[in-house]
């Protein structure tokens, strides 16, 4: 994996030091990572490994972390290509929060913004067979809780897993 | 690891081994040129199989809908064989696993066209 880049770190919403590239995602434990990254898929593939790293030092098993980590790249690749139009003028902001009890991760773009609502259903039979549209779908199938917030201009998505007691444990 | 794609002939079906991603970026364009390819050449008859696919994301979901519909236009026939588990569960989630004549082995892949 490549090296992340670490930016600041928070806890509780506070300042904290920027913690060293071999620090792991999870120390201190309830820290946020936060990236800002340029609006490429060279982005979208550090935020698919950041996820998955992210999974990992959770202790989730496969299958869980699949969707996880498959849901905040769809929202990565909604905020690169829907959101900001690959502008290299606009950046995207990621960030990722182990709490203890769920992993919390934020996508947020500079785009014009998103109305979830008026999103077509990707599973009615007239839309069935498009090509496109299902990537918020995806996103909120896999996941325990999805919100967006607009941002004048973009669009956040606050993307959450509650944590099972197993994997808790292995925290 | 980017999409490779092998295609071989059998009995008058055209297999697409695939194996890799299919995302954006990473494969749909590849899938949607080799479709295209078979297409423009008369091929009627395509079976893709999927058993080294271990990622689709929804562009690559909406990569195989569109090849199935581009097939359908043309009065060809697409279907899919040898899904992995998490290929097969995103199909189910998204009701796309209705949509494909889906196989779990070659033979009664290549019969089902006859």
């Amino acid at each position: 994996m490549r090296a992340l880049k670490l930016r600041e770190c928070c806890v509780g919403g506070t300042k904290h030091r920027v913690p060293r590239k071999e620090e792991g995602l999870t120390e201190p434990q309830t820290g946020r990572l936060r990236l800002q990254l340029t609006s490429t898929m060279e982005s979208v593939a550090e935020v698919e490994a950041t996820a998955e790293r992210l999974t990992q030092e959770a202790g989730m098993d496969e299958d869980e972390a699949f969707k996880v980590v498959m849901a905040v790249r769809e929202a990565a690749v909604n905020a690169v290509l829907h959101g900001n139009g690959y502008d290299p003028g606009k950046k995207i902001q990621a960030s990722f929060e182990n709490t203890g009890s769920a992993l919390i991760i934020t996508i947020a773009d500079e785009g014009e913004g998103l109305d979830p609502d008026t999103l077509p259903d990707p599973l009615a039979p007239e839309n069935i067979l498009r090509g496109t549209g299902r990537g918020i779908f995806l996103i909120r199938s896999f996941l325990d809780e999805v919100h967006f917030r607009q941002l004048h201009p973009g669009t956040e998505l606050t993307l959450i897993k509650h944590l099972t007691p197993d994997a808790q444990a292995s925290t | 690891m980017a999409l490779s794609i092998a295609t071989r002939e059998l009995d008058g079906v055209t297999i697409l081994d695939l194996s890799g991603r299919i995302t954006l970026g990473e494969g749909s364009v590849q899938l949607r040129d080799a479709i295209r390819e078979l297409i423009s050449k008369g091929m009627k008859n395509i079976l893709i199989g999927l058993g080294e696919v271990n990622y689709i994301d929804s562009s690559g979901l909406g990569e195989l809908v569109s090849a199935y519909t581009t097939a359908k236009n043309q009065q060809a026939s697409l279907k899919l064989l040898n899904l992995t588990k998490k290929v097969k569960d995103l199909l189910q989630v998204t009701k796309l696993y209705t949509v494909f004549d889906v196989f779990d082995d070659e033979a009664s892949a290549i019969a089902s066209f006859k």
